[in-house]
């Protein structure tokens, strides 16, 4: 008779050894250099992968349970969600907005990451880092299918959804996200870590995906909640190879230090200002707001980023460059990007508003040094336009920054009367920029930045040729239904109409 | 010194896991959000397999964290029985 014998568990360490380390090989019929071209690309000196740490020693069998499990999770809520008419159970649809612009920008680029990490982890020589960057590449493809799934939900009812794909190739404000994936993209696997491993994971998701996710609790979205949490359930692992890549570089070779640092200050900014927009979903668009983005800064930029920089100071790393001007633009932000919006209404694809007097006193209170002095002025006066029935547009194109894309909307970190400005000529042609961050890294790389596709100068070229109807028709915006101002909105309408259907029996 | 954190979903996988986190680390200040709970701790923030163990009242594996883990800061450093968060400075 045969007995059973259980057989003893393999340790953790025992099984990453076997299940990760112990899956590479050293090639024999071709040189290192030669299937891994890409290493000695940006002059990063590694001496020994072997040194490479994955703190979590997650192997692939576990990763297919546990995240089979997060999927399980996803669905259950999703299917239930769309069974009980979640949609209305939301505080209020001008939450929708904030949406739409997650749809629109961010979700495009979580396929981006995707298609980024699958690239970096055939290019580098460790087995340990492939094993991590494949795992990433698969958490961000699944990140973009559950978000435009959950979302879907939402376009059966409400407009701004039903072209997310063209808004995200040809619609103005989302060549900011997605010049700044194709810009890691098209940079060397090293900085590509660098750009979104740590400078956005690390330093920066905890402010989109933790208050702004616990936000859209907080107003009745559980669609949103749960992609948010299901995809931040992976954040924890990416921002810990992040971390891990920028010690491991820091620790293989003092020379690298002043490469690493560059590309920091680089992404450092690069990341605020792609983020910026979400000062905005914060402070203006949740009708129920969990924090402002003062706080959320706070906890999560000068806490937390605090305690990182502090930590890597050992290894030489200095702060961002650009720290100390973010720092100042936080009480500002917002603000200047809700006017921005809502001055641009008409090309948007989600709706933007005047804030109500409530809003403007919570604003206050969280803003106690710049909203009354600066802005509430400022939504006052519009307001009066917008009650004499003459809405305040800017039919102006905006000046673009040749860095960042956003609009020039922002003002000198010193003095928040003046709008800031910066040029640069190269090669006879003169580039424009929305601050000294944006500036100096053109000036590193003008090679690369001179050739960024700019929605503003594509306007005046076929198939548009400078007409706003026939732009709105190429970037599938439906006017009078998609953009504009949320008052009076068929957004606004529908969800009144059909929220007062769900709880009366006419 | 830095404050290390880490963030998880409210539900009922990690009640036990908050509770086990407040039995191990008695500096550890526990925040309750909507949705989520941030648990923040001065320096370091140790996070036990026995004491869940305890608590949930079956065995329990470490990586289960990753279900329903929001965030996290620190260096991290595991094995079978513990997962620590910590700064070196």
């Amino acid at each position: 008779m045969d007995m059973k014998v259980s057989k003893k568990k393999l340790g953790l360490k025992e099984k990453y050894k076997l299940m990760t380390r112990d899956l590479g090989w050293e090639p024999t019929y071709h040189s290192k250099e030669e299937v891994f071209p890409y290493m000695g690309y940006e002059g990063i000196k590694i001496h020994d992968w072997d040194k490479w740490e994955d703190p979590f020693r997650l192997t692939m069998d576990s990763y297919w349970k546990y995240q089979a499990e997060k999927e399980r999770k996803f669905y259950a809520i999703i299917d239930a969600h769309a069974q009980n008419n979640g949609h209305l159970n939301l505080t209020d649809a001008r939450y929708l907005s904030a949406l739409k612009i997650f749809l629109q920008a961010i979700s495009p680029g979580e396929y981006a990451a995707h298609k980024g990490f699958a690239r970096v982890g055939r290019e580098f020589p460790g087995v340990g880092t492939q094993v991590a960057c494949q795992m990433q590449a698969i958490d961000e493809i699944r990140h973009a299918q559950t978000q435009i799934h959950a979302m879907s939900n939402y376009n059966r009812y409400y407009n701004g959804f039903h072209a997310f794909a063209d808004t995200r190739d040809r619609i103005w404000y989302t060549s900011v996200a997605r010049s700044f994936f194709d810009d890691s993209m098209s940079a060397g696997p090293f900085e590509f870590m660098i750009a979104i491993g740590f400078s956005f994971e690390y330093v920066l998701t905890n402010l989109l995906f933790v208050p702004f996710m616990s936000g859209a609790a907080y107003n009745g979205d559980m669609a949103t909640v749960t992609f948010g949490f299901s995809a931040q359930s992976d954040e924890a692992r990416h921002m810990t190879l992040g971390l891990e890549c920028i010690k491991f570089m820091l620790e293989q070779d003092p020379d690298n230090l002043p490469i690493v640092q560059e590309w920091i200050d680089k992404w450092f900014w690069r990341g605020f200002r792609v983020l910026g927009l979400v000062s905005t979903m914060m402070d203006y668009m949740l009708p129920k707001r969990v924090m402002s983005w003062r706080e959320a800064w706070d906890i999560y930029g000068i806490e937390n980023g605090g305690a990182l920089f502090k930590d890597l100071a050992r290894y030489g790393i200095k702060p961002p460059r650009g720290w100390d001007d973010a720092e100042k633009a936080i009480d500002h932000m917002s603000h200047q990007f809700m006017l921005g919006l809502y001055q641009w209404s008409f090309g948007t694809a989600f709706h933007s508003w005047i804030p109500s007097e409530d809003d403007m006193n919570w604003l206050s209170a969280k803003y106690p040094d710049t909203f009354d002095k600066h802005y509430r002025p400022r939504w006052k006066h519009i307001k009066k336009l917008a009650d004499a029935g003459a809405q305040f547009k800017n039919y102006g194109l905006a000046k673009l920054c040749q860095t960042c894309q956003l609009p020039c909307v922002f003002t000198e970190p010193d003095d928040p009367t003046l709008t800031c400005h910066r040029e640069t000529v190269h090669e006879g042609e003169t580039y424009h920029f929305c601050s000294d961050g944006c500036q100096h890294i053109f000036e590193n790389e003008p090679e690369k930045y001179v050739q960024a596709w700019l929605p503003m100068p594509q306007l005046f070229q076929d198939p548009v040729n400078g007409d706003l109807g026939e732009w709105m028709k190429w970037v599938s915006l439906l006017d009078g239904k998609d953009n504009g101002d949320y008052a009076g909105s068929e957004d606004q309408k529908n969800f009144e109409a059909w929220r007062g259907l769900a709880t009366t029996n006419q | 010194m830095s404050t290390v954190f880490i963030a998880l979903q409210t539900n009922e996988d990690t009640r036990p896991i908050i509770e086990a986190i407040e039995i191990d680390n008695p500096h550890a200040v526990v925040h309750r959000q909507p949705a989520m709970v941030k648990i923040d701790a001065e320096g370091m923030l140790v996070i036990r397999k026995s004491t869940i163990e305890e608590q949930v009242g079956r065995d329990f594996d470490l990586q289960e964290l990753h279900i329903n883990l929001i965030s996290l800061t620190g260096h991290v450093s595991e094995d079978d029985d513990t997962l620590t968060l910590s700064w070196n400075s």
